[in-house]
């Protein structure tokens, strides 16, 4: 029996990319829609029973890779495979047939089911679509067996009542039969406990561990809470924008997070420890927009420990002027502004701006400025990648180091997408720190 | 094996839920359906036992060999008095009702066949299909109804035979729109919801889909259309009547047909043959339309207000008490 | 230490159909200017409708019984009218969904600008810009963005600037019901952050309604286990999370599953119905410690400590239990059909 034997499913390359239809006008000018980087170069193997968590906040791509395994989204570019076929671009039919082999729970239980199906028809019903079941008494014989496996008993009291009459973890319990009744090998699971109350997730959870053994099932655990994912997962991904950066054991993931981002996440999970207090080294700011990604590291504009290859551009010069704002009086905000002007030229990712002054200011000035707000805070990451800053009277052109692409490499027990753990890219950077012109 | 009584009681559970809210309703929403059903109902039994209730058939002039009089006041021979043709008033109010419910009837049944599939599949699949057929059916909308009923009827009239058949084509076509409309608009929204995302990762067929997932989520609101159309349907089959068009004299009893004919009578103070055809129409939209408005206010769940029962801080508390202990 | 907001024998029920729904059964409260109360409970415990309540937001066919002290004066008894000129510049509330509160059509700008000026319209306009950037700037929005249109920020941000709003009237009490349940864990630290440090810049009263147990214990100083409408038990985060003298509040830290979880808890049985709610003390079907007297009689509160309340027959008062009370309560297993 070779290792490959063992690989239920075999993500390759993976990319799922939404179009976003540009305004008409955009159209016009040629400008054509962007592109929402759900899925951004994935791959990934999930092992014949194992769980494996995928890990990420909103717009990481968690759910919509769950959802392009199960073909509910088409892929863009790569291959999915399971049991050894190429099923990314199967047809109708064998997706049909493929159903019967992995399903899919969703998150929100009180909208799961169909308000106008009763939970036997509902239940009931992909034994209907594949017609495995003679006859309405078969079914319902069947529903039972399998609403008292997953603790909806006695099944009679179950059975003929509406989903609104049930409550969330009967519900959950009730989405979790339907998927099983058929007998998969895989089970995705997106976000199944995050709805439901605190006394209720341990209940679920347990049930599908039962589940797990008693079906031989393989799962996919998608979720934003790093807690269950500990106690559930063998192993672990965690997803940012679309890609993976960091994957590898439970145990090595929480024992000794490598990723800047998956220590952040660690570090953020309120734990019922009054000791403990809301850390205050957070990442600052939130997820970017998908369609328009930051250049080289996505992570790098909120990163503490970036440096100078991870990508530094326009964007980020914006940004940090908005937060020096942010906390000026008035006045000197006013003042700044003035001098700055709209900052179009930074909205573009660029890695070379030239930044015109506004209000009869100097590039000089511009300069002072960037001064100033260095002086404010000299460990800001983003100065590492400015390489060059020059004045050129009515305007500041500013020079950032070219991004270098992270990649997945191993480190340790585990594989990280992070420079700090590339010793090419390390390497690099020790290059430019070197031959950096002193500003 | 459950006996068959449980098998029906499983099987109907479904409808006997939807309805329950009407058993629940109170205050305006209560009076305002239960009037109304009182006041359609009246109608549609003058209808179906219209042979048995009217004294006179519906253009009948003579009997027993005498020709009625002609504008006879109300008298007892003649409980609303006869018109200008000698026929019965009342008898024609009765028969009037057995044609106004067949239109409307036809007409509600075309436009729920015709409209409300064309918006599940427009609404579910999208695509081409669905941006013509909105298309098409905005410029339905936007003619003037009445004007396109009368165009239609008229088209209509030279070919097609039966007066009945004609107007209740004529009323339909205005209404279909009303009915992709609301069952489209709605398909939307319930096509995002995750239940139908599950249906499709079940491996359910579109048309499955379509059929046990979204069908009975989005038709909640058309029996409240249903009703206010047939309201407005009776108006315009009156006014079809009234100008000539749709059921023909020679064909059945038009309430509109015969205030057309009254017309000339107010004139000379005779006033029978115009109220009561004008008071049968009012009486039948109404009644139409309170039905409709008690079923929105009592379906509808943004409308609806449960009977809330008031609050008494000094209900007794949940102490049992000592024989509890004991037990 | 003057309390800003006391909240005595407070029930607020609401009729329906098949009877009243005891949301809100006698609940006692303080907060301290300057302090952070959370209160936590699973879902239909009552907390959302007490906090609503406190500030006289309540559904219809609802009804007020008891006390609601706001520096003094009773909100219960007061006028709609009086009601409606406290919130704002003395009441604040915040939600869970910030888009509930910023309107689509209009700039942030608008909506500081109408904020402020319904409640104090002797400012200028500059001084209603300063005011507004100033508070924004602390929620770390910058200026730049200050004549953007919501639905041109993130969730997180539009939080933020819900909470600017709320606080550029200064009000001594704000009431956050679940304000960070929609948003990320990063982004829902970061709230949290700037609500823990309201008390430095701001000194308000913090009512931080959730259900989330770690996120009490690292952002509230005191905390009040809400079950079944009632407090369970309430004292100092600290105190009451290292020693919960409540069955339910040491279950419930049990079954919160963190980092460190080993093995899986959970509580058996469902919460109850709250129309008829069990008799005597309401936890008792699922209580691992149940004693004779808890169905039979309503459970009366003591203070096990100078600084803790807790609403429980295991600790007392001795003399008004009966004789036999304190033996331990046989009772049927739990039938798995009423398992949440």
């Amino acid at each position: 029996m070779s290792a490959t034997d063992d690989v239920l499913v075999s993500v390759r390359g993976l990319k799922t990319y939404y179009s976003i239809r540009g305004s008409f006008l955009d159209r016009l000018v040629g400008r054509t829609g962007a592109a929402v980087r759900a899925v951004d170069d994935v791959s990934l193997e999930l092992r014949k029973g194992e769980v494996l968590g995928l890990v990420g906040e909103s717009g990481s791509g968690k759910t919509t890779l769950g959802r392009t395994l199960l073909g509910l989204v088409p892929a863009t570019e790569g291959t999915v495979e399971f049991e050894g076929q190429d099923i990314t671009h199967a047809s109708e039919h064998d997706r049909r047939l493929l159903r019967r082999r992995m399903q899919i729970v969703f998150q929100d239980p009180h909208a799961s089911l169909n308000p106008a199906m009763t939970v036997a028809q509902a239940v009931g019903h992909p034994l209907e679509i594949h017609g495995l079941a003679r006859g309405r008494e078969e079914v319902r014989a069947r529903v039972a067996d399998v609403l008292e496996r997953v603790g909806l008993a006695p099944a009679e009291q179950f059975m003929d009542k509406f989903p609104s009459d049930l409550s969330g973890g009967q519900k959950q319990r009730a989405v979790i039969a339907r998927a099983i009744i058929l007998n998969p090998v895989l089970l995705v699971a997106d976000e199944p406990v995050s709805m439901l109350d605190m006394s209720v997730r341990a209940k679920i959870l347990e049930l599908m561990l039962a589940l797990k053994h008693d079906f031989d099932l393989t799962y996919l655990y998608i979720t934003h809470d790093l807690a269950t994912a500990k106690f559930f997962c063998d192993r672990i991904a965690i997803m940012y924008l679309g890609r993976i950066v960091e994957i590898g054991p439970s145990e090595a993931i929480y024992a000794d997070p490598k990723h800047p981002y998956t220590q952040a996440l660690l570090r953020a999970i309120p734990e019922p420890d009054p000791r403990r207090t809301i850390p205050r080294d957070l990442p600052r700011g939130e997820v970017p927009d998908a369609s328009r990604p930051p250049l080289g590291c996505s992570f790098h504009p909120r990163c503490p420990k970036a440096f100078e290859v991870c990508g530094w551009e326009s964007r980020d010069l914006k940004e940090l002027l908005e937060r020096r704002w942010a906390g000026l009086d008035e006045e000197g905000f006013e003042a700044e502004q003035a001098a700055v002007g709209p900052m179009e030229e930074l909205d573009v990712a660029k890695t070379h701006v030239r930044l015109e002054a506004h209000g009869g200011a100097h590039g000089s000035d511009l300069r002072g400025l960037l001064d100033r707000a260095r002086a404010a805070d000299p460990a800001e990451p983003f100065w590492t990648g400015v390489q060059e800053m020059r004045d050129a009277n009515g305007a500041l052109e500013i020079d950032w180091y070219d991004p270098v692409e992270p990649r997945l490499l191993p480190a340790d027990s585990v594989e990280v997408e992070c420079h700090l753990y590339d010793e090419t890219a390390l390497a690099e950077a020790a290059q430019r720190r070197q031959s950096r012109i002193p500003q | 094996m459950a006996t068959a009584a449980v098998r029906l009681q499983r099987r109907t559970v479904g409808i006997r839920r939807a309805l329950a809210p009407i058993a629940e309703a109170r205050g305006m929403a209560r009076t305002m359906l239960w009037t109304g059903v009182g006041m359609t109902l009246v109608f549609v039994l003058l209808a179906i036992f219209a042979p048995l209730l009217s004294p006179y058939g519906f253009d009948q002039y003579t009997s027993g060999g005498h020709r009625f009089a002609q504008l006879a006041h109300p008298s007892h021979a003649h409980l609303f008095g006869t018109t200008v043709q000698s026929t019965d008033v009342l008898s024609r109010i009765v028969w009037g009702a057995q044609t106004e419910l067949e239109v409307v009837g036809l007409a509600l049944a075309f436009g729920l066949v015709v409209g409300v599939p064309l918006g599940l599949i427009a609404g579910y699949f999208g695509g081409p299909f669905d941006r013509g057929t909105v298309l098409f059916m905005d410029a339905m909308f936007a003619f003037p109804p009445l004007l396109l009923a009368i165009v239609i009827a008229f088209l209509l009239g030279g070919s097609v035979n039966s007066g009945v058949l004609v107007a209740a084509i004529a009323i339909t076509i205005t209404y279909i729109p009303q009915y992709f409309r609301v069952v489209r608009n709605h398909v939307i929204s319930v096509r995002e919801e995750p239940y139908v995302e599950a249906a499709r990762a079940l491996g359910a067929k579109p048309f499955t889909i379509l059929r046990r997932y979204v069908f009975f989520n989005v038709v909640q609101n058309v029996p409240v259309i249903a009703t206010l159309n047939a309201a407005d349907a009776v108006l315009t089959l009156t006014a079809l009547g009234f100008l000539g068009y749709g059921v023909q004299p020679t064909q059945g009893a038009e309430w509109g047909y015969d205030v057309s004919r009254a017309v000339s009578d107010a004139a000379s103070g005779i006033w029978w043959t115009g109220l009561f055809p004008g008071l049968a129409i009012v009486l039948l939209v109404t009644g139409l339309t309170l039905l409709g408005e008690g079923l929105n206010e009592t379906i509808n769940p943004v409308l609806r207000r449960r009977s809330i029962r008031q609050v008494d801080f000094a209900a007794p508390s949940m102490d049992a008490g000592a024989e509890l202990l004991e037990a | 230490m003057t309390a800003v907001l006391e909240v005595r024998d407070l029930r607020l029920w609401y009729g329906t159909a098949r009877g009243s729904v005891r949301a809100v059964d006698r609940v006692s409260l303080e907060i301290d200017a300057g302090s952070v109360l959370g209160l936590v409970g699973e879902s239909g415990c009552g907390k959302s409708t007490l906090g609503r309540g406190i500030l006289g937001l309540l559904p219809e066919g609802a009804r007020a019984d008891g006390e609601v002290l706001y520096k003094g004066r009773n909100l219960v008894t007061m006028s709609p009218r009086e009601l409606r000129r406290l919130r704002g510049p003395d009441l604040g509330l915040i939600f869970q969904e910030p888009m509930t509160r910023l309107n689509p059509l209009l700039r942030i700008e608008d909506h500081f600008r109408e904020t402020i000026e319904q409640h104090d319209s002797k400012l200028t306009p500059k001084d209603v810009r300063r005011r507004s950037l100033d508070t924004l700037g602390r929620m770390g929005i910058p200026p730049t963005r200050f004549r953007q249109y919501p639905h041109e920020f993130s969730g997180g941000m539009r939080q933020r600037i819900m909470i600017a709003l709320a606080l550029v009237l200064r009000p001594s009490l704000l009431v956050a019901d679940e304000p960070t349940t929609s948003l990320d864990v990063i982004v829902e630290a970061q709230i949290l952050r700037i609500l823990a440090d309201l008390k430095e810049n701001f000194d308000t009263a913090l009512l931080l309604i959730t259900h989330n147990l770690g996120i009490v214990a690292e952002a509230c100083d005191r905390v009040a286990v809400m079950y079944a409408g009632q407090i369970a038990e309430e004292g100092p985060a600290r105190d009451v999370f290292a020693d919960p003298k409540h069955p339910y509040t040491r279950e419930l830290l049990r079954s919160t599953i963190s980092l460190d979880t080993k093995v899986l808890h959970s509580i058996p049985g469902a919460p109850p119905n709250l129309i008829s709610p069990p008799s005597g003390c309401h936890f008792h079907p699922r209580c691992p410690d149940v004693m004779r007297v808890c169905p039979a009689h309503d459970p009366i509160e003591t203070q096990p400590d100078p600084d803790r309340r807790v609403l429980c027959w295991l600790h007392g008062p001795e003399r008004e239990i009966p004789e036999g009370g304190t033996a331990p309560l046989e009772r049927e297993q739990i039938a798995v059909a009423e398992e949440a």
